[in-house]
């Protein structure tokens, strides 16, 4: 029984972990009678769904839900076919190139919002792109960018190049042994940027706060911020519900990416 | 077409003398462009106009009217209390966020480096709080620290308004801060962990090391690279830190959890004071890379 000790801090490791995301659900799942009494339970005495049907039936959450999908969708759609052609480039020519690379990314995690941002959302408001979501967009591909870019260029390098060169003495062109030698090898590389490039922009906050200041334009995280008002314990409940729903997408990816963590593989992803 | 990048391209013969620039050159700048064109406009072009901006008397309505002040706002950012104060609740916020965020993971990672039964729950858990959007994070510990509808005051058998009282606002965010951070951190020791040579513990165990001196003399010397470089980015994650805490208390109970970034975003948002905060942003990355550089600059003598 020597390992009682380590038992008992694995187990407060996991409380720890575990206890915010449980009490998250455990309020998703009361009734708005439930959640007024005085001292809370951890199991729902009668559970609901009702609070998920609340949230569906709020206008402002559905609408925001879509608006961050589409830019969500634009981005990394967007984000990976900018970087590909600079990804193979990088992986094919090295030297200089990485080392800028890498430098901006670091330089870019160094340097607070603050300075790129007030800029930023001058250029965009003279672009009256303030209050749009292709303005979100630009701004989400810009920043996703970078840890894409290097993502990619990993996986174009363990594309073996010898595979291209032999393509090339059969006569291929440059293009047709990329098309039909590298592309198929890389798809996998591809499908995990673009889920990460996906959720990074689902979930950004800062950016989204910044250049979508009317409502009706405002993407997910911003409406759930704006949803809990002033202190109103009677809607608890449906901002846990779409709390709840906001975070299915990433649960998907990180079920899908469990296996392939590595160290540094996502250091970075997203920044709050 | 060869698609060697080693051998450089056949010279066509009737061509005017002039500094040929290797195909190759040209072909890596053309397929960098469209990263590049964006990065330019939007990240790097800005980032240089906002440090000019620092210098300036600029407003966010009135930009093109604005003049050359050189460090006036330095100055105003020496002598403004507001600043100070929020100054050193970053300090302490990142500092303690950093350090405890460190040891926490660094336990949780030498669980998980060994055969331990629900070691997979663990590892699952630890990776959740990666995947959740920071602005759900803050409403669910929203939620935990709520006075009436939270669990916390029920678990300790308080009556705090935890995120509204002056002096447990700032440790309660810190709770949240490294909830939020220990993922990440966990994940990279642990793969540092796992890089160690077996050999080395092996021989350890010959020479009758005990499991402490075993973990003091080979395991923290092995995993040092990549907890300088860990330590290093969480640290500056912290001091940079916004969107979990503008969820959380929005800088409240008066100023008690301002962070230097939420007070330059106030500073830019809302009295529209482009310069100003600017020049916070400015005097902020300086003083990150001034600890950043102190830091690395004695690791490195130490390593050696």
């Amino acid at each position: 029984m020597r390992r009682v000790p380590q038992y008992a801090a694995l187990v407060a490791y996991i409380v720890f972990l575990a206890f915010p995301l449980v009490w998250l659900l455990s309020t998703a799942l009361k009734t708005p009678r439930e959640m007024a009494m005085a001292d809370p339970t951890w199991i729902p005495r009668d559970p609901t769904l009702a609070n998920f049907a609340d949230a569906f039936g709020e206008q402002d959450l559905v609408g925001a839900a879509l608006r961050s999908l589409v830019v969500a969708l634009f981005s990394s759609v967007l984000t990976v076919l900018v970087s590909l052609p600079a990804a193979y480039a990088m992986a094919r020519y090295r030297g200089l190139l990485n080392k800028i690379a890498i430098g901006w990314v670091l330089v870019s995690q160094v340097f607070p919002f603050i300075l790129i941002i007030i800029p930023l959302f001058m250029i965009m408001r003279d672009l009256a792109l303030v209050n749009t979501l292709p303005g979100l967009v630009l701004v989400h591909v810009t920043f996703t960018l970078p840890f894409a870019l290097w993502m990619l260029q990993g996986y174009v390098r363990a594309v073996p190049r010898e595979l291209e060169e032999a393509a090339a003495v059969d006569g291929a062109t440059r293009l047709r042994s990329i098309a039909s030698v590298v592309a198929p090898l890389l798809a996998p590389g591809v499908v995990a940027t673009l889920l990460f490039s996906f959720i990074s922009s689902w979930n950004e906050f800062m950016f989204a706060l910044v250049i979508l200041q009317n409502p009706d334009v405002m993407t997910l995280p911003l409406t759930l911020v704006r949803f809990t008002g002033p202190e109103g314990v009677a809607r608890l409940g449906p901002l846990a519900a779409a709390s709840l729903m906001a975070t299915i997408p990433s649960l998907i990816f990180f079920a899908i990416i469990q296996r392939r963590l590595k160290s540094g593989l996502m250091a970075g992803a997203v920044k709050g | 077409m060869t698609a060697t990048v080693t051998r450089p391209a056949p010279p066509r013969g009737t061509r005017r003398a002039r500094r040929r620039v290797p195909r190759q050159t040209r072909e890596m700048w053309l397929l960098m462009l469209p990263a590049l064109v964006p990065v330019a406009l939007f990240s790097v072009g800005p980032l240089l106009y906002g440090i000019g901006l620092a210098f300036t008397d600029a407003r966010n309505t009135r930009v093109h009217e604005t003049s050359f002040v050189g460090l006036e706002n330095f100055g105003r950012l020496l002598t403004d209390d507001e600043f100070w104060s929020s100054f050193k609740i970053g300090a302490i916020w990142s500092v303690s966020v950093t350090v405890l965020q460190f040891l926490a993971a660094l336990g949780l990672a030498l669980l998980l480096n060994q055969n331990l039964r629900f070691r997979s729950v663990a590892r699952v858990l630890a990776v959740v709080p990666w995947a959740m959007p920071p602005v759900v994070i803050g409403l669910m510990w929203k939620l935990v620290y709520h006075p009436d509808a939270g669990i916390l005051n029920d678990l300790l058998g308080t009556d705090v308004n935890w995120l509204a009282d002056f002096s447990l606002a700032l440790p309660a965010i810190i709770v949240v801060g490294v909830w939020t951070g220990m993922p990440q951190t966990t994940v990279v020791l642990l793969a540092g962990l796992q890089g160690i040579p077996k050999e080395l513990y092996e021989a350890g165990e010959v020479d009758g090391a005990t499991r402490w001196r075993r973990f003091w003399n080979i395991t923290l010397p092995q995993l040092r690279p990549v907890v300088v470089a860990i330590t290093s980015l969480d640290f500056v994650w912290n001091i940079n830190q916004f969107g979990l805490v503008y969820v959380l208390t929005q800088g409240g109970p008066g100023g008690q959890t301002r962070l230097p970034m939420l007070f330059a975003y106030e500073e830019a948002f809302r009295y529209r004071m482009a310069s100003y905060a600017s020049m916070l942003g400015l005097a902020m990355a300086i003083v990150v890379l001034a600890v950043l550089g102190l830091y690395l600059w004695r690791q490195m003598r130490e390593a050696k």
